[in-house]
């Protein structure tokens, strides 16, 4: 394969999109009933609710010039669904993740859980994650990446 | 400093086959998509520019300008063509979101004279893309 194939002069960036199906209920016990009613509003509500999350996925690296990837899309696939889509897809966050068992599942901390789950991810650098609530809401974290959000 | 982006959608077919590997890890390492015939997709182009608005016109950049340069850079390229056979700039490379992206990138960046090239995205799917910047201090060298 040419040399044309190496990075050269750019920063390449490969975004997959995942989604998975999940509940939570947004309640701390550090606060009174009011105060929770008063702030989470109808999240507040003690059977919970449920969304259809979009996950975005950034990793960075140098472009393979054997296979023109920065990482295999089966590698990542299989990592993302093994540590978040198998985890997370119909579960109740607040139930069924340990981490959410003391730390209220807004998708800030979904973010920064997802990014701890996959940073270990062997074949690339994890860049950012990006969550998608609902098709009004998302949350970008880049952990303590300090280039992740001048992009 | 503002960023400006406009998008362009074009299709195109290719397949990922390495000459250097055999036929069974061609399969292995590019599975459906090594298919010898090809696929196609509809690709979509998110060109980002960063730059000051001129105070006469309040533009970063015309955007007649740059839709122009994406036309004959890159639509007349690649809409509808088979991009392993008919894009010379990418011969010898497998056509990867990431490689087509970088060539995009170094068919951009000369053109723009007005602001300067902040981003090249290039979605192959809606859940697959590939970003392109400038390169920071990560120390890649320059080819």
């Amino acid at each position: 394969m040419s040399p044309g194939a190496q990075n050269g002069a750019v920063k390449i960036e490969l975004g997959r999109r995942y989604r998975f199906a999940a509940s939570h209920r947004l309640h701390s016990p550090d606060l009174s009933e009011e105060e929770n009613c008063r702030i989470y509003g109808k999240c507040n509500n003690p059977y919970g609710h449920g969304h259809n999350y979009v996950v975005e996925v950034l990793v960075s690296g140098k472009v393979d010039p054997a296979t023109g990837m920065i990482a295999n899309l089966a590698d990542l696939d299989g990592f993302v669904e093994r540590e978040v889509l198998e985890p997370f897809d119909h579960k109740s966050l607040n139930e069924d993740v340990a981490a959410f068992h003391a730390t209220v599942p807004t998708t800030e901390n979904l973010c920064i859980e997802i990014f701890r789950r996959l940073k270990p991810f062997p074949n690339a650098k994890l860049e950012r994650i990006r969550v998608q609530e609902t098709s009004n809401n998302s949350f970008e974290y880049a952990g303590d990446n300090p280039e992740g959000f001048e992009r | 400093m503002v960023l400006l982006t406009r998008k362009i959608e074009f299709a195109a077919s290719h397949l990922y086959h390495n000459p250097d590997f055999s036929l069974e890890e061609n399969r292995r390492v590019f599975g459906k998509c090594n298919n010898p015939h090809g696929h196609g997709h509809n690709y979509t182009l998110e060109v980002t520019v960063a730059g000051e608005p001129d105070p006469v016109t309040g533009m970063v950049l015309d955007l007649k300008d740059l839709k122009e340069i994406l036309e004959r850079e890159v639509m007349q390229r690649m809409d509808h063509r088979f991009l392993n056979y008919e894009v010379p700039e990418l011969a010898g490379q497998i056509p990867t979101c990431e490689n087509i992206a970088r060539v995009i990138w170094q068919l951009l960046d000369p053109k723009i004279k007005q602001g300067k090239l902040h981003r090249v995205r290039l979605y192959e799917t809606p859940d697959l893309f590939a970003d392109c910047y400038r390169n920071g201090a990560e120390g890649v060298k320059v080819s």
